[in-house]
């Protein structure tokens, strides 16, 4: 007991000292846990978040924004990868934590189960869901666990493209006819609230958040995060001549941010309950893909098995 | 259906250019070497990182335990002479 505690305490120290902490350094059993759980989760949503926007690939209205968004698509593959990869170096095994995900027992990004009705919701998403991810993986870049932050820094490396070629897309149909404008404003209305939710419940309902703060896996709160975010995209919003759609958003001269009006919770749990409007469909796309992946898989199991046995034959005969 | 795949976890060493050594990346699963190289190829080189790939399978690495740091780094720590700096050569000499 006593040299349990010595371990937890010279572990935060090692921690506060702003030292790393390498795969086979002693961790206490919850540091494991939280980050397995973390990380998988994280990569869930990389994996789950190629969905809404492959169904744009094969109707991008030019090759230039087809070929932007493939890219956008295949490096959300690649994170995935990073991640699983950053949640092994903890122990967790990949087929179980992909399994998790297609029973349904792990979570992802609540984001990923809203739909993409039109081409403006490329670039909503790409402007405000990769913009507050990137807020959120920015901060992640610095936490104590090597690995994961290792993957945090190529990650965000290649994700200011995609926000990037978000904005483009809103930028150009802002400019364009007023249809176009019109089809840009609706989009940033039905992505502005559930972007604000990607940062997770208000500090005060986020009991987990303290220790993670205090384990430097986090290293801002929820709250802290999404006023950045805030902060931040009201005035690319003006640029665009959008309007964002809350009418409580004011500057307030004597923080030096952005009020804002209440987010509904309510419909935060409710999707992450696994009522929102595309949970199903995203959770049926990957089970499908999983299935239908089956016999590749399996080829690919047989050719190196079939290769191995060779070797070791001519490897006997010589 | 068995959940379990049997592919190894590799560790893959990426070479950025000719005249800088081979580093490490990152892992990844593939069934066999040749698949190591050509997924590594997908996952860790779609910028231009690399211009040559090493795939290791993770098992075949033997690593230093973090409990044996002090027996193993420490002892480097006194040995000051054998940094440069621990030499007095005056300035008149120049560059030394």
């Amino acid at each position: 007991m006593t040299k349990e505690m010595n371990l937890e305490e010279r572990f935060q120290n090692y921690v506060d000292q702003e030292n790393k902490i390498e795969p086979k350094d002693w961790m206490p059993e919850k540091y494991r846990k939280t980050l397995v759980r973390q990380i998988s989760q994280h990569a869930h949503s990389e994996v789950v978040g190629m969905l809404p926007e492959a169904n744009w690939i094969t109707r991008a209205p030019s090759l230039r924004r087809k070929v932007a968004l493939l890219a956008k698509v295949q490096d959300e593959a690649g994170h995935g990868l990073y991640l699983y990869s950053a949640a092994e170096t903890l122990g967790a095994d990949r087929a179980d934590m992909v399994q998790d995900l297609l029973d349904g027992k792990a979570k992802y990004s609540s984001i990923f189960n809203y739909p993409t009705p039109t081409w403006a919701d490329m670039g909503a998403i790409g402007w405000l869901v990769d913009g507050a991810a990137i807020a959120n993986q920015v901060m992640l870049c610095r936490t104590s666990y090597g690995p994961y932050s290792r993957a945090m820094v190529r990650i965000c490396k290649e994700e200011s493209f995609h926000q990037r070629q978000g904005y483009e897309i809103m930028m150009t149909l802002a400019k364009g006819t007023a249809v176009q404008k019109k089809m840009a404003q609706d989009a940033l209305n039905r992505w502005w609230w559930p972007a604000l939710m990607m940062f997770g419940p208000t500090d005060d309902e986020s009991p987990n958040s303290a220790q993670s703060m205090k384990w430097k896996i986090k290293r801002k709160s929820n709250d802290e995060l999404r006023q950045e975010f805030i902060d931040k995209t009201v005035p690319q919003a003006e640029y665009l001549g959008l309007t964002i759609p809350d009418e409580h958003l004011k500057w307030n001269e004597e923080t030096g941010h952005y009020d804002f009006g209440p987010i509904d919770w309510e419909e935060f749990y409710n999707v992450i309950k696994g009522n929102g409007p595309c949970n199903k469909q995203r959770l049926g796309a990957r089970q499908k893909a999983h299935k239908e992946g089956e016999w590749v898989r399996e080829a690919a199991n047989a050719y190196a098995n079939k290769q191995a046995e060779r070797a070791r034959k001519e490897k006997g005969a010589a | 259906m068995t959940q379990k795949d049997n592919w190894k976890i590799w560790e893959v060493f990426i070479r950025s250019k000719n005249g800088l050594s081979h580093k490490h990346a990152g892992s990844l699963h593939a069934p066999d070497a040749e698949m190591a190289i050509k997924n590594a190829r997908d996952v860790y080189t779609r910028r231009n990182e690399g211009i040559s790939i090493w795939v290791v399978e993770s098992e075949a690495i033997t690593a230093s335990s973090p409990d044996d740091n002090d027996p193993l780094f420490a002892p480097a720590d006194d040995k000051v002479y054998r940094h440069p700096t621990f030499y007095e050569i005056p300035d008149e000499v120049g560059h030394m």
